[in-house]
């Protein structure tokens, strides 16, 4: 049960003048269980990248197999229930009339039985944070962060032990951005599913992915843990992409203090880091 | 998907009829279509027809481009086709039952495909070679004096050049809206019709809401930054006429001379 690409090429509207090449022969295996970040630029193709995994786009040239389903010739609803995409600004796919219906939606299409539709559905409004009593309400006269959250539980509630996330943080404040970010932790330690994030904030790769893909113009630049990736701090400039600012301070801070651990990502990392070395001396 | 539509039919190029004024395009093509119902003979309709393949060779897009603007009108050419052959009385070609097909039924039908399928193929030739933007300005300057009557003209090519806009941007939101909805469950492309129309729901919905949105959010942008309509407005893309426009028009005015020529004398 895994996420294989081989020699996987896209293409845009081929044969016309706009032709575009939006993946590059990108071979990529992700197993059962991976919490991994992609990065890259707008345009990269990171968002065409993960809309093969459920087949919603189908390669141009080059084989996808998702869970044992070949994503040309599968069932590609069977596939839909392994794998759920949460897209950018996922509250604009509301539209029922009431949250509880719309969260619902999902599961009535992918015939669950009453009972389980509930249960799914309280399991879900607990773990993004929200009240049982908005389920009768209707999803147009929440709140931006709260719509958000049911579109994400809409998702969640499908069961999908691959979880793709693209940018589900973008326009909330900081506070709404690590509660969500929390919520996938969560989610990743409760059920041990695979999640994959895109962003292209670097800060929050580094805190919550394990693995992290870093992709350029079409092609896979780097792969590897946050701290192999991390450390080619002058290829990812290169690319115009940069890593997070407290490792660029860390790396600054080593010309002055050399036994300091250069590995180190997040800020919650270089407190632990620097009050060991300020107890040291 | 969507995306493979190409909407508003621009491809982009380099050649005489991408570089002339869209208000000489216009006007042209309004003055060949009018001629093309003036062409009786089979000469005429030779002339006519070497004549529009010699635009569409010049405006160097590939002709297997053009002609895909033939495809929507197959049915009407058929229908009118058919309707021609059985109806028109004269010289029987051939008789059975109650079916006549005459030889002047059959000359018809020829002469009125040909015709329209130059019509369409003329038409097409115009969108093609002219940005959507470019062609809405070339209709606001060419509808102007209609402003004495009280026309609203700048405001409804506005309507037209914000209309065109924003059809690739809705054809990517339905794009978007429909792979999230499939994502989570949702068939369109299967079931009876009623089923298929009820499956859009999930589609039409956020797709009107996010039309309303981008429209409110339009009009604020447009408002804060004081637009008024057209009065005193200069333009970032002035229209200008060039040689080249000289060129197409003569050869329009040698087409429409021969043609008349040919029908009249």
């Amino acid at each position: 049960m895994s996420i294989e690409l081989e020699n996987l090429t896209h293409i845009y509207m081929k044969g016309t003048p706009f032709e575009k090449k939006a993946l590059d022969n990108i071979t990529l295996r992700i197993s059962d269980g991976e919490f991994v970040g992609i990065i890259g630029h707008t345009g990269s193709g990171k968002s065409t990248l993960v809309q093969h995994f459920n087949g919603l786009l189908k390669p141009t040239s080059g084989k996808v197999t998702v869970n044992g389903i070949d994503v040309t010739r599968g069932d590609l609803k069977e596939l839909r229930k392994h794998v759920g995409i949460v897209f950018q600004y996922p509250e604009h796919q509301l539209f029922e009339e009431t949250v509880y219906k719309d969260i619902a939606f999902g599961m009535v299409k992918m015939g669950f039985d009453d009972d389980r539709i509930k249960r799914n559905i309280n399991w879900a409004l607990n773990l993004v944070g929200l009240d049982e009593d908005i389920l009768e309400k209707s999803p147009f006269e929440l709140s931006g962060g709260q719509k958000r959250r049911v579109a994400i539980a809409g998702v969640l509630v499908m069961e999908p032990n691959i979880l793709i996330l693209d940018e589900p943080t973008a326009g909330l404040d900081p506070q709404g951005k690590n509660e969500i970010y929390g919520y996938i932790q969560n989610l990743h330690r409760q059920t041990g599913n695979t999640v994959i994030i895109i962003s292209h904030n670097m800060e929050d790769i580094a805190k919550i992915a394990h693995r992290v893909i870093v992709m350029n113009e079409g092609r896979i630049e780097l792969d590897g843990s946050v701290a192999t990736v991390f450390r080619e701090a002058d290829r990812l400039e290169s690319i115009g992409l940069t890593i997070p600012q407290i490792s660029v301070f860390i790396r600054k801070l080593k010309k002055i203090v050399p036994d300091i651990r250069e590995d180190i990502f997040t800020i919650e990392d270089a407190k632990n880091e620097l009050f060991k070395i300020l107890k040291r001396r | 998907m969507l995306k493979d539509i190409t909407l508003g039919q621009y491809y982009p190029g380099e050649s005489i009829l991408h570089k002339s004024d869209p208000r000489t395009k216009i006007i042209l093509v309004i003055a060949y279509m009018v001629v093309i119902f003036l062409v009786d003979t089979f000469t005429g309709y030779i002339i006519s027809i070497l004549f529009t393949l010699l635009s569409a060779v010049v405006s160097d897009i590939p002709l297997k481009y053009v002609f895909k603007g033939l495809k929507p009108i197959i049915f009407i050419a058929l229908f009118v086709m058919v309707l021609n052959i059985l109806t028109i009385k004269g010289t029987p070609l051939l008789e059975y039952g109650i079916i006549h097909i005459s030889y002047e039924g059959v000359e018809t039908a020829v002469k009125m495909i040909i015709r329209l399928m130059l019509l369409v193929l003329a038409a097409s030739l115009l969108t093609l070679t002219t940005t959507p933007i470019l062609l809405t300005d070339g209709i606001e300057k060419l509808m102007a004096p209609l402003r004495i009557i009280k026309v609203p003209v700048h405001e409804i090519a506005m309507m037209m050049t914000i209309a065109l806009r924003f059809i690739p941007t809705l054809l990517e939101e339905t794009e978007k809206i429909m792979k999230a909805q499939a994502s989570r469950g949702a068939d369109f492309d299967t079931g009876n019709l009623v089923q298929r129309a009820k499956s859009f729901v999930p589609v039409l919905i956020p797709l009107f809401l996010s039309a309303f949105r981008r429209a409110d959010e339009l009009a604020s942008a447009m408002e804060s930054r004081c637009y008024r309509g057209g009065e005193g407005r200069t333009r970032m893309k002035q229209l200008k006429l060039g040689r080249y426009d000289v060129v197409i028009s003569l050869a329009m005015v040698m087409y429409i001379s021969i043609i008349i020529i040919l029908e009249f004398f």
